[in-house]
């Protein structure tokens, strides 16, 4: 980046380094050991990229139909439980491979019966759509699969691990687990980036973003398309229910994450993939330094009955950005004519 | 045949301008208040009146204000449950701070707490729009959630955090059974809804109107957004505290923050999408709708003797709930107010086709 492209940009260039400014606060004024300081960070990184998981499935279905999905965060609980269920009797891969299947079944249907009938509704129509969509996954993933609290087996170590003793005092503590989730995102985000730069479908996919009329009247099917993205959302969220349930236990809080994700999304823009991503990360660790440093200062100071500002405190940090750059960090900045 | 305007001539500027400018509608109208003035106190069982009609009226009042905010100035909101419980925790505070207040004023000063709140929320609007905006608005959901679970100040240090309220009494009016509730709610959703419909059809409203439909558009032609958007969050808070604080005083009676969640603001969006946006008839609809339906659902299994579980009659309900919704949208995704205009046109002409 040049100057002049800082010099331009000069409100974001201001508010990351206030980020960066009170992320490093901690450190600075000694209210935590650098060793301590580190494991949060590390803690805050892996929620973050979980939170990327699921706000990976708004962006990639927002790209190609417009359509804001409330839904993901019930998409996320009924692949999870739909998984935890089948592999209490058969292989984990198995299980795996036909939750695909039903995922991409489930797609096809609300292509079939929801979204075909509400083409060129308002935005709010749609989302109230998924919206209804998510009382009725929630109500049926339930009924099907059960409502109690399910293990998913991976087989992984789930030891933590103690790393840097000599550097730090008393070392830092490491979910083993949570560094094979971070591996498991990362890939996922790097087949997804190949699947949309080098396939003719993922060509597709970005024609139909671009443009839905212009794809269509070039012959891409946008049907087709939609059904295609919202399996792929499905697959995302298969493999977020999949990282949280093994951590977490298979439950309905799962689906609830959902409203953890969307500030990630608007701080990222509902149209970047990358945007998706980093977002996570500034809010899993915004949240995590808020909770553990921020939160006893403020139970201390107003006579609080108890922190918990983990709750909002992702809002007003993506709220804050927003008034920045309303379109979020890597969102299509959008210009009105009359 | 009966539902004609015909031989009813508009001679002056007042005719031109009422409400309802068609005879049958006001004597309608008349009817309808009429019955519910007198019939319905006659008719209707206590159960009635507390469990379907006092929820019905306050949240078709909040519906009516997210309704100004949504439906008439086109800035989604998913945090209107956040100014109930600013009206609720407002007038709370009011009447054990300042218990000789008629509860009137405290509701009105409730009101404009929450109209204050809303304004506050309601600036990031001025920079963000759509969809970004809607889930800027959760902002105000979670944090005022959370204000009133964790500052004790609000709930006068309540061990619990739940808080209580006393019989509401007014000009030597104990306002206890139902039906002196009932009267309550209904006498203010009428003039709530009265105020709300000169708002709409003035100046304020065609300029909340024209933002909706164009903001770039409405500023060239020389309406200011940030006045025309902060009233439109003042008064849709404003309705929504007044709401609040009823639905706190008289429906609940005692609540704790949970009362006051984000499915409370989504049952909300879905009453005005279902009943019709940009109509105040609408709200009506959609809170019928959304009070009547889960309650019907319940009944159902019953009627037909067929034994059903807790947990399955709950999953089904969701199951049922999301299905209609869905189906509404579909049908008509311009709500139940739109059906109702239909009909009326087609009474109009009636019994020729066109």
């Amino acid at each position: 980046m040049t100057l002049t492209a800082l010099q331009r940009n000069w409100p974001v260039v201001a508010l990351i380094a206030a980020l960066l400014a009170g992320a490093a606060a901690p450190l600075v004024f000694g209210l935590s050991a650098p060793g301590f300081y580190l494991e949060v960070l590390l803690g805050g990184l892996m929620s973050g990229v979980l939170y990327s998981l699921v706000a990976l499935g708004f962006v990639l279905i927002f790209k190609a139909s417009g359509v804001f999905n409330f839904a993901q965060g019930a998409m996320v609980l009924f692949a999870a439980l739909a998984l935890a269920r089948m592999s209490e009797v058969m292989p984990l891969g198995i299980a795996f491979v036909l939750a695909i299947a039903i995922m991409a079944l489930f797609a096809w249907l609300v292509e079939r019966l929801v979204l075909r009938h509400l083409v060129n509704q308002d935005a709010v129509v749609l989302l109230m759509a998924t919206l209804g969509v998510t009382y009725f996954l929630d109500g049926f993933g339930q009924m099907v699969w059960g409502s109690d609290i399910y293990q998913i087996e991976t087989g992984l170590p789930k030891t933590p691990i103690l790393v840097l003793e000599k550097v730090f005092d008393g070392g830092i503590l490491i979910n083993s687990e949570d560094f094979v989730a971070a591996a498991v995102a990362g890939l996922l985000v790097l087949a997804l980036a190949i699947f949309f730069q080098k396939t003719p479908t993922g060509r597709a996919l970005r024609a139909v973003a671009d443009d839905h009329q212009a794809a269509q009247s070039i012959g891409i099917p946008l049907n087709r398309i939609w059904v295609i993205v919202w399996t792929v959302a499905g697959f995302v969220a298969l493999v977020a229910g999949m990282v949280w349930g093994s951590k977490l236990g298979v439950q309905f809080s799962l689906s609830l994450i959902a409203l953890k994700a969307l500030p990630v999304v608007i701080l990222g823009g509902f149209t970047s993939v990358p945007g998706a991503i980093l977002g996570g990360l500034i809010i899993g660790v915004g949240e995590k330094f808020a909770e553990v440093f921020l939160a006893p200062i403020a139970v201390q100071q107003f006579d609080l009955a108890g922190g918990g500002i983990e709750n909002w405190f992702a809002y007003v940090l993506a709220l804050l950005f927003l008034l920045v750059r309303p379109e979020g960090l890597f969102g299509d900045k959008h210009i009105d004519r009359v | 045949m009966l539902y004609r305007e015909n031989g009813q001539f508009k001679i002056s500027y007042a005719d031109d301008q009422q409400i309802l400018p068609i005879l049958q509608d006001r004597w309608f109208m008349l009817a309808l208040l009429a019955f519910a003035y007198l019939g319905l106190p006659a008719l209707a069982s206590d159960y009635t009146l507390r469990a379907l009609i006092l929820p019905f009226l306050i949240l078709a009042i909040a519906a009516i204000g997210l309704n100004i905010l949504v439906g008439y100035c086109g800035q989604i909101s998913l945090g209107t449950a956040a100014f109930m419980a600013v009206g609720a925790y407002a007038a709370y505070n009011i009447v054990i701070r300042a218990p000789v207040l008629n509860f009137i004023v405290v509701l009105f000063l409730a009101g404009g707490v929450a109209a204050l709140v809303g304004v506050l929320f309601g600036i990031p609007s001025l920079r963000i729009k759509g969809l970004y905006l809607a889930v800027a608005t959760l902002a105000a959901q979670f944090f005022v959630d959370w204000m009133f679970a964790r500052v004790k100040w609000f709930t006068d240090y309540s061990p619990s955090g739940s808080v209580s309220t006393a019989p509401i009494e007014m000009f030597g009016w104990k306002v206890e059974s139902p039906l002196d509730k009932y009267l309550l709610v209904l006498t203010l959703a009428v003039v709530l809804t009265l105020a709300a419909k000169n708002l709409v059809r003035g100046h304020i409203g065609r300029s909340w109107m024209a933002m909706r439909d164009m903001d770039v558009a409405a500023e060239v032609i020389g309406i200011r957004p940030l006045y025309a958007k902060l009233t439109a969050f003042a008064v849709s808070s404003f309705y929504a505290g007044v709401a609040g604080a009823l639905w706190g005083f008289v429906h609940l009676g005692a609540w704790e923050p949970l009362a006051f969640n984000i499915n409370l603001s989504l049952n909300l969006l879905f009453m005005i999408i279902i009943g019709g946006m940009g109509s105040l008839l609408g709200a009506y609809f959609g809170a019928a709708f959304i009070v009547l339906l889960p309650i019907l659902l319940n009944q159902i299994p019953g009627w037909f003797g067929i034994p059903i579980d807790v947990a399955l009659a709950s999953h089904l309900e969701l199951i049922i709930f999301g299905s209609l919704i869905v189906f509404f949208l579909i049908v008509e995704p311009h709500g139940l107010a739109r059906l109702w205009a239909i009909g009326k046109e087609k009474l109009r002409l009636w019994p020729f086709p066109h």
